[in-house]
């Protein structure tokens, strides 16, 4: 479908170990309208870097997709040649990390890496600077031109995310990944960043794929929110639903834990007792049982996917909202 | 006791990886058999008899003869017993100074972290060779007179090693943990930058076995270490060397302890330095 | 009752390598701060990267120079103390750091490193193994935990571990360097818990040092904002929450929404970076990016401006 800029179907990725297969994604599925933007809500452990790796394929040697699909712009990525996915990223897909430190080349000036990007039109250097020079202003980097000579080390850390998604944006792609950009960032830097990503994504009409733990962040940028647990989806929808209405004990008890949530000053602040579960051995029936408030019987076999008002949905056999 | 049980964890991850295996066989072999000699030996390795001299191997002789007529596999037995002492000493001693030396310069005031640097290099500008001939001026030739100049001319390495190490643990937070505790720089470098820094310097030290056998070997070859009829591999290789001609056993008598005892302690150490990389210690 | 940790006008400088030979310029990372702790009361330090918190920290327990002014504990002189007498103080004031994992010696067990601060302290006379297990049962932590190394916990439990081991001498005060970072949100409010639970019943003061302003509000009496080396505001946690007058605290406050798609977005964007320490910005430092700014900002640092207990230091507060 032309409306669907990227589909995952029942992704399943196992890691190889010593010690057994790590199950790091389940049946993961999800999609991201054409110029939507879509969250991803997890915390350590839930396989979202993993799916991320999954869908840019570039997962490590041990890891192997044991089952699903992923279309992107119609196409099956998973049948696509490594050459063929090596043009597609950077150019209809790409991404901005997290550690803005150690995602760009520290021995080649900001120009020469805008270059290289650029590797597939075969235009002038002038003009792939001038381009490059039209992003950079773009995301709000001062004295653009003369900042192309430039190394990454002489740029503070918000200026690098920038240049990253600068770099990111340059071939216009349908998708951005941004895996936890703001993570390594102050809370004000943060503000901008978000800023800036809705401002550009208004402007290209790209679709955002958004990772991150931080829930605040999440519903202000973010219109679709998927959540993530142990290396399920365990409930997704519009952001407005999920927030105000969680229909998955997870995602109630993770806003709840959210100090920001908690308006009142208190000296207990709630938590999710326990971990989470081995993956090699995960437990039956649902992943979450063993850390749910509301686990009953039933829980010990699979839980259903339940649909909720507006396409929200939750794999739960709760049959109210907790 | 502790120490003991982290001795045998290791010791069974050695023994896991194939190349492991091998190189502690063979060089549990070779240690064996140098501690051994008396038993294993077949003659006595300083007898002559002319009349045999420089004989193929045969039943009696299972290397053959030298040019005294003395058997070339006792002889090398025992000298592998001169080449274990060598090497065990010097390197156990180098290490254990560079190790304490380089401690103090990497985490100590600059002065002296300066002092031992200028120390280290001094002592590395000097070549091998010309600094045994020195010593061996000094004090005459004799297996100490070897294990003196090994000592002083590896020391800097494992300083260095041990220096570098150090100072990329000063700063770490759990070092910064242990000053906030209040540890004095004593207690911190025993107990704390020693047991993460000892890794690499063992693994230097088992690579460094062969090299030193093989500096022993050339010392004496050159008639600057153990003196005749005290058998040394190199003396070996120094005899077969002159009479090739008639011969081709004592060179082979000379130069076979040397390749095995360096494949086997490259083995060890190439093993050791995957056991101690710390992504595969999370197995335990 | 008289302060157990008083701090006057703390300096701390760092030499930078200058662009000519023999040129040492300095850095001010704490550019005059001063503050007072109260026994069994939690303050929190709060500010983003360059603000020097960090910094405070190491400058009150000793790891880092001090350049000029007063540090007091329990009315005693802590700048310029001879190392034998921090031994002493060491004691009863205690540090958790910042990584979890990374503060804790990779080698030792937990049993070991728990009970550490006796080793340092000579006290080889206690029962170590009884402690150890009364250490891990004050903050959580079964029995076997003890034989595990550091790089078998994860982070919440190795948190822990911190705590066990700052309280294992019974310190008087605990200084917590962002005892939430790297911790999911469903696993912080163990921690935070835990040290209210701690405070509670041992009495213990505590400095928390933080960026994360959801964490102070929980746990904190007291607060301080700095900025690039300076206290801007400081008073009761609640006060400042519900009415904040030095700029930046909005902005801060503003920087972190709650979860809540239909929140009034008033986010408050400052634009710009945090000036670098090379670089510092004439009389108020917030001014190059304060949306408030106005006449006299770029002369001289504000004075403070007391409000009861409150304090803060801006021309135009809100």
């Amino acid at each position: 479908m032309s409306d669907t800029v990227l589909s995952v179907n029942n992704l399943s990725v196992d890691y190889r170990t010593e010690r057994g297969a790590v199950q790091a994604l389940r049946d993961v599925s999800l999609a991201v309208p054409r110029g939507g933007i879509v969250g991803i809500v997890g915390e350590s452990g839930c396989g979202k870097s993993t799916l991320i790796n999954a869908i840019i394929r570039l997962l490590a040697g041990n890891a192997g997709i044991t089952g699903g699909e992923m279309i992107f712009e119609g196409r099956d990525l998973l049948g696509l040649s490594p050459d063929a996915m090596r043009r597609l990223r950077g150019d209809r897909l790409s991404m901005v990390f997290q550690d803005p430190m150690t995602s760009l080349n520290p021995v080649l000036s900001i120009g020469a890496q805008m270059r290289d990007l650029q590797y597939r039109n075969r235009v002038s250097r002038r003009e792939k600077n001038r381009r490059a020079v039209a992003m950079l202003e773009k995301v709000g980097i001062p004295d653009a031109p003369s900042r192309l000579t430039q190394y990454p080390h002489e740029f503070s850390g918000g200026m690098r995310q920038r240049i990253g998604i600068a770099m990111a944006l340059l071939a216009e792609p349908a998708l951005l990944i941004a895996d936890e950009p703001t993570t390594a960032l102050d809370a004000t830097l943060e503000v901008q960043i978000i800023h800036l990503l809705q401002a550009l994504q208004r402007d290209t009409g790209c679709a955002i794929l958004f990772i991150s733990h931080h829930l605040g962040v999440i519903a202000e940028l973010c219109e679709q929110v998927v959540v993530m647990y142990a290396g399920r989806v365990v409930e997704s929808g519009a952001v407005r639903d999920i927030f105000h209405r969680p229909a998955h004990p997870y995602t109630a008890r993770l806003l709840e834990c959210d100090p920001a949530r908690i308006q009142k000053a208190t000296r207990e602040l709630p938590t999710i007792p326990g971990d989470i579960p081995d993956l090699i051995h995960p437990p039956t029936g649902c992943i979450f049982r063993e850390r749910c408030p509301h686990a009953f019987d039933a829980c010990v076999t699979p839980p259903p996917w339940r649909d909720w008002s507006d396409g929200q949905r939750a794999l739960c056999h709760l049959e109210a909202r907790p | 006791m502790r120490v003991l049980g982290l001795f045998w964890r290791n010791l069974r991850r050695v023994l896991r990886e194939p190349l492991g295996l091998v190189g502690f066989t063979l060089a549990l072999l070779l240690v064996l058999s140098a501690l051994f000699a008396d038993v294993m030996a077949t003659h006595d390795p300083i007898g002559l008899s002319v009349m045999d001299r420089l004989q193929d191997p045969s039943a009696e002789h299972w290397l053959g003869t030298d040019q005294l007529g003395r058997d070339l596999y006792s002889r090398v037995l025992y000298g592998g017993q001169v080449a274990l002492q060598v090497a065990l000493i010097a390197v156990g001693a180098a290490l254990a100074i560079g190790l304490v030396l380089g401690m103090l310069a990497g985490f100590g005031p600059p002065w002296l972290d300066n002092a031992l640097m200028l120390l280290f290099d001094t002592l590395r500008s000097f070549p091998t060779v010309m600094f045994a001939l020195a010593v061996v001026t000094l004090i005459g030739p004799s297996m100490g007179t070897v294990i003196l100049v090994v000592v002083l001319t590896s020391i800097p390495t494992y300083g260095r090693l041990a220096r570098t190490q150090t100072q990329s643990l000063k700063h770490a937070e759990f070092i910064l943990a242990e000053r906030a505790m209040g540890a004095g720089m004593g207690r911190i470098l025993t107990v704390h930058i020693l047991p993460n820094v000892v890794g690499p310097l063992l693994i230097l030290a088992s690579m460094d076995i062969p090299v030193v056998i093989t500096i022993e070997a050339g010392l004496s070859f050159l008639g600057l270490g153990v003196r005749p009829p005290t058998p040394s591999w190199g003396s070996i290789l120094n005899d077969g060397y002159s009479f090739v001609r008639n011969s081709p056993w004592p060179l082979i008598a000379g130069g076979l302890p040397l390749i095995l005892t360096t494949i086997a302690f490259t083995f060890l150490g190439e093993t050791l330095r995957d056991v101690f990389d710390p992504r595969i210690a999370r197995e335990r | 009752m008289s302060a157990l940790l008083m701090v006057e006008d703390l300096r701390v400088r760092f030499p930078v390598r200058g662009s000519l030979p023999g040129q040492t310029r300095h850095i001010e990372a704490v550019a005059g701060v001063s503050l007072a702790l109260a026994p069994g009361e939690t303050l929190g330090i709060v500010g983003e990267s360059g603000s020097g918190k960090t910094t405070l920290a190491r400058a009150i327990t000793g790891l880092t120079p001090v350049a000029a002014g007063s540090v007091r504990f329990r009315d005693r002189e802590l700048v310029g103390l001879e190392s034998r007498a921090w031994k002493g103080i060491r004691r009863e004031v205690a540090m958790m750091f910042q990584d979890p994992v990374g503060s804790l010696s990779p080698r030792l067990t937990v049993r070991s490193l728990i009970t550490e601060p006796f080793r340092i302290h000579g006290l080889k006379d206690r029962a170590l193994d009884q402690e150890a297990k009364r250490l891990l049962g004050m903050v959580g932590l079964s029995t076997d935990f003890a034989g595990r190394f550091p790089f078998q916990l994860s982070g919440g439990q190795a948190r822990r571990v911190g705590v066990a081991r700052a309280l294992a001498l019974d310190p008087a005060l605990i200084i917590a360097d962002e005892p939430t970072a790297g911790l999911d949100v469903s696993v912080q409010g163990e921690i935070l818990n835990l040290l209210a639970r701690l405070q509670e019943e041992l009495g213990l003061a505590i400095l928390i040092i933080t960026h994360n302003l959801n964490v102070v509000r929980h746990i904190t009496d007291r607060m301080a904002i700095m900025y690039l080396g300076r206290v801007v505001e400081s008073g009761p946690t609640e006060a400042l929450f519900a009415a904040p007058r030095h700029p930046y605290t909005l902005a801060l406050l503003s920087a972190n929404p709650e979860p809540n798609p239909d929140a009034v977005m008033n986010r408050l964007e400052i634009p710009g970076e945090v000036p670098s320490l090379l670089n510092r910005p004439s009389g108020c430092e917030f001014h190059t990016r304060c949306p408030f700014r106005g006449a006299g900002c770029d002369r001289e640092f504000p004075p403070a401006s007391p409000e009861g207990v409150r304090r803060f230091h801006c021309y135009y507060p809100r």
